[in-house]
Formats: C-alpha cells, structure tokens, sequence
C-alpha cells in the first residue's frame, strides 16, 4: 500500500547503496531540512487561506475568491507582496535584535516539527523524550515575542510583549500537566510509543471523563499559548493596534504570521497524536470488519485529517469568541484550569495504577 | 497639542491612542497615562475633524442647512435632520400634516435601529470578536436599501424639510419595511447566542465602567449612556414630538450603570423601536407629505430650541435668528460630546482593554463631538 513510510524507507535505501554512510547521513539531513522548510511554507499558505474561508463561511460572506480557482492563491499572491514590501527597522530600535526576533520565532516552530508523525513510521526524529521536547522548545517561543516587543521601541509593542509573557509562561503549565495524564496512562515520552498505545483505542475514549478534561484543557492552553484569540492579548488589534509586532513589516512581519500558524498546526498535531491516536485510524473493540475498512485509509490522511479538525476548532474559537482582559486571562488559568489540571492528574494517576481504563 | 511622548514623574507611561488607531472608530486621540496595564488617567483631545458646521450653517438658508447636518452624526442622519426641521418649523409655526409625521417617526426608529446594529457590531469588534460585525451588517443593510429607495441615499439622507419630507414614500416601503421586520425576529436571537450571553463578553462588561446616576447627570451625558445609570431622559417620553406621546413604548432603564446595562439599554431599545415601526407601519394616514411653505423661508426675529433623541442622546438645535433668511447664530448640543466627557471619569482604576469597552458602550461618533 501506498504510503509515506515506503518512500522514505526506498529513499535511504538507494542513497545507502549510492554513497558512503556518512555522506548519505548527510544528503538525508539536507533533504529533512528542505522538507521541513517546504512543509512551513505550505502550512502557512493554506492555513492562511483556510482560515479566511472558515472566517468568511463564518461571517456569512464569500472569502477571497479572485486569485485563482476560488480565491486558492490568494495567500501565494499575498506571500509574493509581503516579500517585495520594504522590511523597515525604525531608528529607535534595537536593530540586532529587532531583526532577530522574527526568525527566533520561526526556527522554534520549524524544531518543533522534528517530533510529529505525520504518518505511519514517518517521523524525522523519534526521540526518546520527545514530548518532554515538544513542551520545553514550544516555551522558547515567548523569547522571540518578548525580544520583538522590547526590540522595538514601541509602547505598544512592548505591552504586547509583557502580555504575551506573563500568558505563555501561565498556560504552559497546564498544557505540560494535561499532556502528563497522557505520558502516565502511557508510561512513555516517546511519540511514536504513545501511538501505538492507542492502537485500539484513542486516549480521549479509553481514558474516560478525566482524558476528556484533560484533552479540553489542552486545546485551551495551547490557544492561550499560540496567541490565539479568545487568548490573542499579545496583538489585541483593537488595544494595542498590532502588539508586538506594530513595528515590523515585510518578510520579517510574515514570518511572525507564518510562525503563528504554523505553531497553530504544531499544538493541534500534537494533540491529535496524544488523545486522537495520531496516524492510528478509528477501531471499534470487535468490529473486525469495520477496522479493516478504517485500515484501507492510509494513515497519513488519519494524522492530517483529525489534526485539520482540530485546527478548525481554534479557528472556530477566534471567529465566535470576544478577546478575555489581562487580569481575567491570568485568573483563568491559575484559578480554574491549573488547579482543575492538577487533580485531574492525580485522578489519572490513579486510575493508570489502578488499571481503571479500557 | 501632542504631549511628550514618554514617562511622568512618577514613572507612569504615557500612551497615545489615535488620532488614527483600530478602536477610537474615527480621529479621536487620547493620551493615556498607565501604571502598567492600569489607566490612571484619559485625556480626549478634540478637533481632529472639525469641519465648523455651526459657523458654515450660518451663511446658509433654512433649507440648506439641514444637509449640513447629516454630517454631523452620520449614524443618525434621519434624526440630526429632523432636529433641524423642527426647529425650523417652530420658528415659521407651520403645522406638518400627519402622514409627514408618521414617515418622520418611521424614519427616525429605522434609523435608530440601523445605528444601534452598528454600534454591536463595532462594540463586539472593539472586544475582539470580529464575527458580530457581519451579522450586524445583514440587518443594517437591509435598512439602508429601504433608505435608498425612499432618500435616494444610504447613509446622508436628507430626506426631512422644513414642512415635512423631501417626497414621499416608495411604493415598495411598506413591503420593504415588513420584510426587515420578518428578519430581524428571525436572526434577534443570534444576537443573544453570540454575544449578549457568552461568559468572556459578560464578564468583560459587567462591574466595567461604572457610571453614577448622579455623575450622569453631572456629566450631562444623555442618551443610553444615562438611562443605563436610571437617569430617564428619553426626550420621545419626557418633551413628546411628532406622534410620539400617541405611540405605545417603553422608555428602557437599567439601574446597574456599568458598561452591561449601556449595552442592554441599545440591545432592549432596538426591540422598542420595532415595537413603534409595527405601530406604524400599516396605519400610515394618506394625505399630504409636506405643507406649502414659502420658497425662502425667513425665521421672525428671535431664538428657537428643540431637542430629539438621538441613537446617541439628546441633540439640541438653538437658532437665533435676526429675522434673515440664514441663522444669525446656531449652536448644536450634541450627544457625544457630554457622552465622551465622563470617559476619564469612569475609565481611571480599570484596565487599558477595559477603555476599549467603555468607549464602545458610550457608542462615540467622531463628528458628532467635533462638528
């Protein structure tokens, strides 16, 4: 059957029989970075164009529908005027800095791909720790941000920044401590082990009504972590105009945009893997033939497809939901969620000792 | 006029927000003093647009300067015109036959409710939920085609004259009107769904804002942002107009004075204003749209007064006329002005995303305040 993993394995294979280990370690290294490069650039154009059509089907208008076969290369036109566009350091900043942050920003979105299966066998770094990973270079992110907002010079921006500190910071917390019910039911930090675990089941329905708090909780903490709205305090365009990226424009501003929905994607794979199963289709305890049919649907359209849907419900959030205030935001999370989190732990706990799930 | 950009004494930070930012909805400029997020103080700075109305309305005639006045608010063009008319009118002491009196009054409540959907969806914008907006246009637009084929314009109508109104109705009206009706009982519930009953938008209205029956009053402030407080001051209830002491509405008070009761007050008003359009709108009498006045209207010597409400308020219109054919003085008393004095008063102690809020609650139009 068709799928990832054979390339990949084919790949290495020729390469192996062609040149000597080292330089084949080498070209695959190459050929990893090129795909991931490609893979941000294409998540950030459709992303972008499948958040202004979900917006627009949202707000009862059409989207863009110009460029190309409904508006489909909207974003590619867009991405071609933000390079040509004037990337202008203001003289106040701190110009090192300034035009620093911006790839800060993307280099942590592109490490943080290294993890994630996108398919059956299909991962670029199936490291041992690899959720552990996950939450420590996603929590690099508020560097960037916060390196933006100072850089600038820009009242704005810098409130912006201390916003998004203060919230980043916060929310890590519970995503670490909802993503840990998983890690303890599983009783690995390996991806592709927390996989495989699910094999008859997702997390989310094996693990009965603490799995669920813990999978909500996470969906709300990497919101509030991305800076999505209703968490989007960091740009709050109608406080703060633009937050902590005011000052910046051109490429520098796209890569900010791009890191955003590509961070988006991230928190939404990793989710998918931990309490959807990841590229494990649906299975129902006997239905044999039932799962087989789920079977035939190559895994990679598992992994994209329930990954996407969740990338609809943070997107579904920011088109419903009005933007929290500071001090409302911070209650939220060290009021309600964390504690919530935290028990919430300690019952899965339990009950992955006591062997109380499916 | 800017102040230094910077720090005070204390080590407070000065913002500038506007003349051009996302949330002040025109060319108002603030400057804010913050103690990190918190507001400690807001100082409006005015003029940014002031196109002299009152001064160019004098070396108009009383038919001309009426379209001046559309815009001023340009939300409420019906009822800025209306003012004027009937502040004309007093001084000429003609009568206006009735069914130019019920097309004022329904004009005057299309327009309200035109104004306050806008007001929904901008004050939902200013809180970041962009989706409102939208929805509150569906609504809006189906009253600015039924504006279009009776005025001719959608936004600066000039629709009333002294004497009544510029011609009569479309045919189309009353089908029209009743169709605007049927949708929005349909799509109201929306309203409520999406914003009035979601938990981030309660709790970032309610206890915001707080503003005082009396500071109302001290203030001036008129409109939904006093009956929000209890201060009743519809000028349709307490100074009757037009038709309006024989219609059946309510004036709508809350008591909570912080920016959810503002809010409830436009929300609930909406509903009133449907209330009198169904009064209306199958008992419009036939007869004459407008009486025979004179060609060049002159005003006896002396000073005349009226007032309206507004979507905003109370808007004054004082003519002092010599006895020519243009005003020797006119003074407009707008809403928006008093309305945006009490912002320092009840922004100081709250959060910088609270501003926002309280400025849409006071549901501010830039050339209203300015002129």
């Amino acid at each position: 059957m068709w799928s990832f993993s054979n390339i990949a394995n084919n790949l290495h294979e020729w390469l192996s029989n062609t040149f000597n280990p080292t330089m084949t370690l080498i070209i695959e290294m190459v050929l990893a970075g090129v795909a991931v490069i490609g893979l941000f650039a294409a998540l950030g154009l459709v992303l972008v164009i499948m958040e202004r059509k979900v917006s627009a089907w949202m707000q009862i208008r059409l989207g863009p529908n110009r460029v190309g076969p409904k508006g489909m290369l909207q974003s590619l036109a867009d991405t071609l005027k933000l390079l040509v566009k004037e990337g202008l350091t203001p003289n106040g900043a701190d110009k090192f800095l300034f035009n620093l942050a911006p790839f800060i920003a993307m280099i942590v979105a592109m490490l943080l791909m290294a993890p994630i299966a996108f398919a059956k066998d299909f991962q670029l770094w199936d490291l041992n720790i690899g959720v552990l990973y996950v939450s420590a270079v996603s929590s690099l992110m508020v560097i960037s941000i916060l390196m933006a907002g100072w850089s600038s010079n820009n009242k704005y921006s810098l409130m912006g920044a201390m916003r998004s500190g203060a919230q980043i910071v916060s929310y890590e917390l519970s995503a670490g401590l909802s993503v840990l019910a998983v890690v303890v039911m599983t009783g690995s930090l390996q991806v592709s082990d927390i996989i495989h675990s699910q094999a008859d089941g997702w997390w989310i329905f094996k693990g009965h009504i603490p799995m669920v708090i813990a999978f909500v909780t996470f969906i709300i903490a990497v919101t509030a972590e991305t800076n999505r709205a209703p968490f989007d305090l960091a740009e709050a365009e109608s406080e703060l105009t633009a937050g902590f990226h005011t000052e910046y424009s051109g490429m520098k501003f796209a890569l900010f945009f791009l890191a955003e929905y590509v961070n988006v994607f991230i928190v939404c794979a990793i989710g998918a893997t931990l309490f959807l199963g990841g590229w494990m289709p649906f299975h129902i305890g006997n239905w044999t033939a039932f799962n087989h049919v789920m079977d035939y649907i190559p895994s990679s359209i598992w992994f994209f497809g329930k990954t996407f849907f969740l990338i609809f419900v943070i997107m579904w959030f920011r088109w419903t939901f009005p933007r929290l205030r500071i001090d409302q935001l911070l209650n939220l999370e060290w009021k309600y969620l964390l504690p919530i989190s935290m028990i919430n732990l300690l019952i899965v706990t339990a009950m992955a000792i006591l062997k109380w799930h499916f | 006029m800017f102040e230094e950009v910077g720090t005070t004494i204390d080590g407070d930070m000065i913002i500038n927000v506007g003349p051009q930012h996302p949330a002040t909805h025109g060319v108002l400029h603030l400057v804010i003093t913050l103690n990190g997020e918190t507001i400690k103080k807001v100082e409006p700075h005015l003029g940014f647009i002031h196109r002299s109305i009152e001064k160019m309305c004098e070396s108009l005639s009383y038919r001309q300067f009426i379209y001046v006045t559309s815009r001023m608010d340009y939300l409420s063009a019906h009822i800025n015109n209306h003012a004027c008319a009937l502040c004309v009118e007093k001084g000429l002491q003609v009568e206006i036959p009735p069914r130019a009196q019920v097309i004022r009054v329904l004009m005057d409540e299309l327009t309200r409710i035109a104004s306050h959907e806008l007001w929904w969806g901008a004050m939902a914008m200013d809180l970041g939920a962009f989706t409102p907006f939208f929805h509150a246009f569906r609504e809006r637009e189906s009253i600015n085609d039924i504006m279009e084929e009776t005025c001719g314009a959608r936004l600066t109508m000039n629709y009333m004259v002294p004497g009544g109104v510029m011609q009569d109705l479309h045919p189309n009206f009353q089908k029209r009107t009743k169709e605007f009706l049927q949708l929005y009982k349909r799509k109201i519930h929306e309203y409520d769904e999406l914003v009035t009953g979601n938990i981030i938008f309660q709790n970032r209205m309610k206890n915001v804002g707080y503003l005082s029956a009396e500071d109302a009053v001290s203030y001036g402030c008129s409109g939904p942002a006093a009956r929000g407080s209890g201060v009743s001051c519809d000028i349709r209830k307490i100074y009757p107009y037009e038709i309006y002491d024989k219609l059946e509405f309510d004036e709508v008070l809350e008591t909570a004075g912080d920016s959810f009761a503002r809010y409830m007050i436009r929300i609930r008003e909406m509903q009133q204003s449907i209330r009198i359009i169904e009064q209306l709108i199958d008992n419009i009498p036939e007869g004459d749209f407008q009486t025979k006045t004179k060609a060049v209207l002159k005003l006896p010597k002396g000073e005349f007064y009226t007032r309206v409400e507004t979507a905003r308020g109370e808007l004054g219109v004082y003519i002092v006329s010599e006895g020519g054919t243009t005003p020797y003085r006119i003074k407009f008393r707008s809403p928006g002005f008093s309305n945006l004095s009490v912002l320092d008063h009840i922004a100081r102690g709250s959060k910088l995303g609270d501003l926002v809020a309280m400025m849409g609650t006071l549901d501010l139009v830039i050339p209203d305040i300015d002129r």
